[in-house]
């Protein structure tokens, strides 16, 4: 343990990925100040040509509007403290859960099924494959009107955003399995649920872990443009409805640094989620990480 | 069920013996059907060790899914010990192109998918197992997953997988195909070993003619699509076997040159029909026929 602690500080993979994040960092900084730096008379001419190209005069295009990443930093260290901004965190990460476990604990079998019976994939998939390209997004109004609470409504449209794409990828999987290990789990006297369990469930459990991920990565994506939609629960006073909602009442109460705020603290969320799925996903499918 | 005495790790090998009769087997839709095997007839002798040669594509592994059950032929019968074949069984055990270990399972698993599957994991047959696993050198790899081992460790964990079910028939289609060289020639002599130890009737198909001839007690050779049997060689040379005997016999060599002589005709009369199986064939044998 100790010893690949040591090899991972060593990589030059890690310090070009903290090279590359500081890299980013001060760029942004520097692209944010670019309004009180150019405002000595020596930039007149770049000022000018940038005018000419269209674009305000008195800073770098686009990023001069957006906060400094110091800025950004004091905004978060206000907010930090404050249970406002964890409580947006617990409740976006607890629809996110909330609505991915639902997914998968649907999707899995409902993939399985529509694999292995065909008159199940007769009778479900058409259906479903008229509902799968509606956008999550799109059941927003419905679902606050079909569910009794904003927070089941919310929920409810996570759970789409990971449900088809785990279910695709689910029956994508269990179709793909070599015909050949069939006919061999046949030939040995293998049948049925040993099939199911032995061959089939094991063999779809790549796909399983691939589409869990991607179906993650939308439920985020998802559940933040609900809470802006329906106004993240808003009911429940002084406490925020989500990072969503965070972003956006940081919005409506102009505070731009608090924006980008709770946009990182999104991306942060996201990142561990995916890591906690690639860990689970590794465990599950030992055999893959082997050679 | 047989009884297996308590001392004896192995199994006792009951040979079975398989007649294929007037077989024909058709894809296609009705009136637009295409004859991939037409009236086949031959006979996998008991305790022997089959070869059947012919150019790829020519109908081999169609076969081999109708001796195992998984297709049913068109029309004539395919029989084990005088029984039809109905479906896949263990009795007829087929080691497929490639590997067919399944990836999620370490060696062991693998092994024991059979008596698993049955529910016949006894104190027996796991004492069979162990003496499997070293039959076949892979001990020390009982708990690896087949993407950590070689080609030859895949194809040797695949014969035990398929041994320990004790087939009266164990059916091989190209199991060393996509083998180095070597790799290759040390498994011949291992699997033929494996062969005369235990006494099993075998069915092994190739295309390769060194291999036939090594391995074979008798010789089928193919015809193109539609598949037939063109000749039936006795390959009389004496067990066991070793690789630089053969090379070195005469009779060995005979035996390869009258095959490929019957292989040859055949290519050249489907040549003649515009087969491109055959064109390939023709050019192979061809570079073989310089080479010699």
């Amino acid at each position: 343990m100790a010893a690949r602690m040591g090899r991972m500080l060593t990589s030059r993979t890690l310090w070009r990925g903290v090279a590359s994040i500081l890299i980013f960092l001060v760029l942004w900084e520097i692209g944010s100040r670019s309004k009180q730096w150019m405002a000595p008379e020596m930039f007149a001419p770049l000022k000018a040509l940038l005018g000419a190209l269209g674009f305000k005069k008195d800073y770098l295009p686009w990023i001069g509007t957006v906060p400094a990443p110091s800025g950004v930093l004091a905004a978060w260290l206000e907010v930090v403290g404050s249970a406002g901004y964890w409580q947006s965190w617990y409740m976006s990460f607890f629809r996110v859960m909330g609505g991915f476990v639902a997914a998968m604990l649907v999707g899995i079998p409902f993939g399985l099924m529509l694999a292995v019976s065909r008159t199940a994939n007769g009778i479900f998939f058409p259906t479903f494959e008229v509902l799968r390209p509606i956008p999550p997004l799109a059941w927003v109004p419905a679902s606050i009107i079909f569910w009794p609470t904003q927070e089941l409504s919310i929920t409810f449209v996570t759970f789409l955003g990971a449900f088809y794409t785990i279910v695709i990828n689910v029956l994508g999987g269990a179709r793909s399995i070599d015909v050949r290990y069939f006919q061999a789990a046949q030939s040995m006297g293998s049948s049925g649920w040993d099939i199911f369990r032995r061959i089939i469930l094991p063999g779809t459990l790549p796909s399983i872990v691939v589409g869990s991920a991607v179906g993650m990565g939308i439920t985020w994506e998802v559940v933040v443009a609900a809470e802006m939609i329906s106004g993240g629960g808003s009911q429940q006073a002084g406490t925020g409805g989500g990072l969503g909602f965070f972003i956006w009442n940081s919005y409506v109460g102009g505070s731009y640094e608090q924006i980008v705020v709770g946009m990182i603290s999104i991306g942060i969320a996201g990142y561990f989620s995916s890591e906690l799925l690639r860990w689970l996903g590794k465990y599950v499918t030992p055999w893959l990480r082997v050679r | 069920m047989t009884q297996v005495s308590p001392a004896a790790a192995r199994p006792t090998v009951q040979p079975g013996e398989i007649v294929v009769t007037g077989v024909t087997k058709s894809y296609g839709a009705a009136g637009r059907s295409k004859d991939v095997v037409r009236d086949c007839t031959f006979t996998i002798e008991r305790g022997k060790l089959t070869v059947m040669i012919g150019p790829s594509g020519c109908g081999k592994s169609t076969l081999i899914r109708l001796l195992a059950g998984f297709e049913r032929p068109t029309s004539g019968t395919v029989q084990l010990d005088g029984q039809p074949v109905t479906g896949p069984d263990r009795d007829r055990l087929v080691v497929f192109q490639e590997t067919a270990l399944f990836p999620w399972m370490t060696t062991y698993d693998n092994i024991l998918y059979g008596p698993r599957a049955r529910g016949e994991v006894t104190r027996e047959t796991l004492d069979f197992a162990e003496f499997l696993l070293n039959k076949v050198g892979l001990q020390e790899f009982r708990n690896k997953y087949p993407l950590q081992l070689s080609g030859g460790m895949q194809r040797r964990a695949e014969l035990a997988r398929a041994m320990i079910n004790n087939p009266r028939v164990m059916v091989l289609d190209e199991p060393f195909r996509g083998l180095d060289a070597m790799t290759k020639e040390l498994m011949w002599e291992y699997y033929s070993r494996l062969v005369e130890e235990s006494g099993r009737t075998n069915f092994f198909v190739t295309t390769d003619i060194d291999e036939a001839v090594f391995l074979a007690d008798r010789l089928l050779v193919m015809s193109n699509i539609p598949t037939q049997v063109r000749a039936v060689v006795e390959v009389d040379l004496p067990r066991p076997r070793r690789l630089t005997d053969m090379v070195e016999s005469d009779r060995a060599n005979e035996i390869k040159r009258e095959a490929l002589s019957i292989l040859h005709a055949e290519a050249m009369r489907s040549f003649a029909r515009g087969s491109k199986a055959a064109a390939d064939f023709v050019e192979a044998y061809l570079k073989r026929a310089n080479r010699a």
